[in-house]
């Protein structure tokens, strides 16, 4: 697998801001939010009359705008709708960073679209992993075939889609959302074990900021690496929750300078507060100074010391 | 010849005639008097009460070629304008000026007014809907052009007599039968009535129309010794266009981002501090600022100054909360801030000369800072808020100008691209607000200082905000949607549309008819 879809899988994914494909105001100023990436979306959100208005507008805007974070297209299913392959033809030579695959439900979907971006990588001399996929488990087939799923092609990440998995439920929304529990913790552990991103699914009530930070709280908890939103206002929630407390931030520092130190001088144990440290302690503490820099706070580690989870 | 901002003023036009043009905020010196209304012996026990606004238009003696004033205290819900001249029309008096503190869309119907000459001048501060387009398609339909001034340039003009009022018709929404009146009660309640204070005062006779006569006023903005006739009618206006609920902060997500980065900048440059003064407009977005800056003086544990209105139950919503000491209030703009102005002692009304009249101690003298929209900006910090992308009047001068005079620092909160088109222009359409007044640019996409502002540059060295010079900001608009084409104006001395005035009486633009 490539440099470039290996990296992806790592890249910082606190909020996905999900822009209307077919709203030139929302797409022109969908960056100044400060979102980690921009979700431009071609499917659910547009209606049938209007499916190649967005598909070409928002493969214009891609080719044009310098947009500040990861630039995600939600296309139609290749499948499972009329629209997903024409979505593939004008979207992937317009160079996003990811694809998403709504309604993931087999592992063929996914090798269907990396096959494409293949060709269009190709054809363009694109460096392999310039554009790779998140995929979208809203089935219960989709969520039975997930391990699978996350080991496709160039698949870097995952996401949830609430709505219709509850449907295939018969289910409805419930606060809290305990009929999503089996759903977000199965898909947790086969994005985990793929070593891929995983990203929750929307909170559409935009005027409830506190129950949405209590369901970004939660599924901070959980595993999640980031959420899914529909309004810039939520950004903010999602990077305060996802931002490490200053204790936390304190510790990690001291972890990776006496982790530095360690290797430095040829230390075989070592220990912080009393505690033995070890890899995936390590790893964690990378983990919170990144999100520290994400958040804008300015950490300084020692000589040595490196704060990019490798 | 060309003004200090580099317009090119038409002297020479007859309605131009001995004027000056714009020099710089301070450069012209007041050289006049007071103006005031003429005295006359009053019999006792007489009353002022008459039966109809015909029986005041017979009394006041108004005939052909005379100017008279409204207000604008009641916003789009204002029916005193068209009741008054209604009756005007139907007596057939014509060749009338219309010195009115601003106008809505309600005023649309002196369209009518003005093709049949009943209307042969207009004065005011905003224009739009209907009648602005009238107006900037139709250059010859007044008799001379439009006259736009600012709130504080009106009552410049009107308390030394560059306007001459025969008679003010004003609107007020409680009143007793002497002619002391108020704004604060009633059912047509509409707050302060700053500007109707200044007409009161200087028009050689005044009108009150009331639809709330009651025995006795008090406190009142309006004296009897200012007033010679009451008219009461049944209904003075809208209530649900005179106030609107307590205005909301915008939900507008790009609005909100600019004013958490108006808020930033003010922080960082130190302003937000003991003692600091502002003000703000009644937008969403300003009152988005309005609520960064609370929770910024809640942060520091420190107590503002006063705070300047339009204003809101946001701005009411400090005093309230004892983040600020004073409300200073020249025109009420939501049911919350009438309440507050008529509750709260230091909720404090002001006329429109004490607000911004710049040939007298004004409160925008005072000002620290003022956040000020804009329709659109230029590399020179010159603002528009007056005419349209198309060049067509739609806005109003407002207290724009003056507020910015006045403050220490001036915030504009633009949008860096509306719909398909950049805000940030080589030259505006029309200067509203000379770019030496402004001192900050905030875009949803990053900020501009003004570089005669060093000061203000040096303080945010270092800063987070994305700081860029104003041909920074144009170009990332520029790159997003293009350079559109300068409108196409007419040259012709007979199509200019309006006369843009600066505070201080001096021409600062005219706005010319577009082509096509």
């Amino acid at each position: 697998m490539s440099q470039l879809t290996e990296d992806a899988k790592k890249r910082l994914s606190r909020s996905m801001m999900f822009v209307p494909g077919n709203s030139p105001k929302m797409i022109n100023s969908a960056d100044i939010h400060g979102a980690d990436s921009l979700m431009f979306d071609i499917e659910d959100s547009i209606p049938v009359t209007e499916k190649d208005t967005a598909r070409l507008l928002v493969a214009e805007a891609l080719k044009k705008l310098p947009f500040k974070g990861e630039r995600v297209v939600r296309i139609n299913h290749p499948t499972q709708t009329p629209y997903g392959l024409d979505d593939m033809d004008v979207i992937i030579p317009a160079k996003p960073d990811l694809i998403r695959l709504p309604k993931t439900e087999d592992v063929s979907e996914v090798e269907l679209v990396a096959k494409k971006i293949e060709e269009v990588e190709k054809a363009n001399g694109w460096e392999e992993g310039t554009i790779n996929i998140i995929v979208a488990i809203e089935s219960v087939k989709g969520l039975y075939n997930v391990r699978e799923i996350c080991h496709g092609p160039r698949v870097v990440a995952i996401a949830l889609g609430a709505e219709d998995y509850r449907a295939d439920l018969r289910t409805t929304k419930n606060k809290p959302a305990v009929e999503l529990l089996f759903a977000r913790q199965t898909i947790l552990l086969a994005a985990r074990e793929a070593g891929i991103r995983v990203i929750d699914t929307v909170f559409s009530d935009v005027k409830d900021p506190e129950g949405f930070r209590e369901e970004v709280e939660f599924i901070k908890a959980l595993g999640f690496d980031g959420k899914s939103c529909i309004h810039p206002s939520q950004i903010k929630i999602i990077h305060d929750v996802f931002t490490p407390s200053e204790k936390e931030i304190a510790h990690s520092v001291k972890v990776l300078n006496s982790y530095a130190d360690a290797l430095r001088n040829n230390k075989g144990v070592i220990a912080v507060d009393g505690k033995m440290i070890d890899g995936p302690i390590v790893v964690r503490a990378q983990r919170v100074v990144d999100k520290a820099w994400a958040a804008g706070i300015k950490v300084e580690l020692e000589e040595g010391a490196e704060r990019d989870v490798k | 010849m060309l003004n200090k901002v580099n317009r090119e003023i038409p002297l020479t036009i007859p309605a131009l005639k001995g004027r000056e043009v714009y020099q710089g905020e301070f450069a012209l010196e007041a050289k006049t008097k007071r103006a005031g209304r003429p005295m006359h012996t009053t019999l006792a026990h007489t009353s002022k009460v008459l039966v109809s606004i015909d029986e005041a238009i017979e009394k006041t003696g108004l005939k052909d070629g005379m100017t008279i004033s409204f207000h604008h205290h009641f916003r789009n819900g204002d029916y005193v304008m068209k009741l008054v001249m209604d009756r005007i029309h139907e007596k057939g008096i014509k060749d009338l000026t219309i010195a009115t503190s601003s106008l809505s869309p309600c005023h649309d119907f002196l369209i009518d007014m003005i093709k049949d000459g009943t209307v042969t001048a207009l004065e005011t501060s905003g224009v739009r809907d209907a009648l602005g387009k009238f107006l900037t398609q139709n250059p010859g339909a007044l008799k001379r052009p439009l006259v736009i001034r600012p709130h504080g340039g009106r009552a410049r003009a009107v308390t030394c007599g560059d306007v001459h009022i025969d008679v003010a018709f004003l609107g007020v929404p409680t009143c007793d039968p002497r002619g002391n009146a108020t704004g604060m009660i009633g059912k047509s309640a509409c707050g302060a009535l700053g500007y109707a204070m200044v007409d009161a005062q200087y028009a050689d006779q005044t009108v009150l129309i009331t639809d709330n006569l009651v025995d006795y006023v008090y406190p009142y903005s309006i004296p009897q010794t200012n007033v010679d006739y009451v008219v009461a009618v049944e209904e003075i206006g809208d209530p649900n266009g005179i106030a609107s609920g307590a205005i909301g902060i915008t939900r507008n997500p790009v609005q909100l981002k600019i004013a958490e980065m108006a808020a930033q900048f003010l922080d960082e440059a130190g302003i937000i501090e003991e003692g600091f003064s502002f003000q703000l407009g009644a937008g969403g977005a300003p009152l988005a600022v309005a609520k960064n800056i609370s929770e910024k003086l809640k942060a520091k544990g420190v107590v503002g100054g006063f705070g300047v209105g339009g204003a809101t139950g946001v701005l009411a919503g400090m005093l309230e909360e004892g983040l600020i000491k004073a409300v200073y209030d020249t025109q009420t703009f939501d049911t919350a801030a009438a309440a507050s102005l008529h509750n709260n002692p230091n909720h404090i009304e002001m006329s429109a000369s004490m607000y911004a009249n710049p040939w007298t101690d004004c409160m925008v003298n005072h000002l620290d800072v003022v956040f000020l929209g804009a329709t659109e900006v230029d590399t020179d910090f010159n603002v528009n808020c007056m005419t349209d992308s198309n060049g067509v009047l739609m806005g109003a001068s407002g207290g724009h100008s003056d507020t910015a005079a006045g403050a220490k620092v001036t915030v504009i909160t633009c949008p860096l691209i509306r719909g398909r088109l950049p805000m940030v222009r080589d030259h505006v359409q029309t200067v509203i607000t000379p770019g030496s007044s402004v001192d900050v640019i905030v875009t949803e996409r990053g900020l501009a200082i003004n570089p005669a502002r060093q000061d203000l540059i040096e303080k945010l060295q270092g800063s987070d905000l994305p700081i860029f010079t104003i041909e920074e900001l144009q170009k990332m608009a520029y790159d997003r949607v293009g350079k559109p084409e300068d409108i196409k104006v007419s040259d012709k001395d007979e199509d200019i549309v309006a006369i843009v005035e600066y505070r201080d009486g001096s021409i600062i633009d005219v706005v010319r008819k577009p082509l096509d």
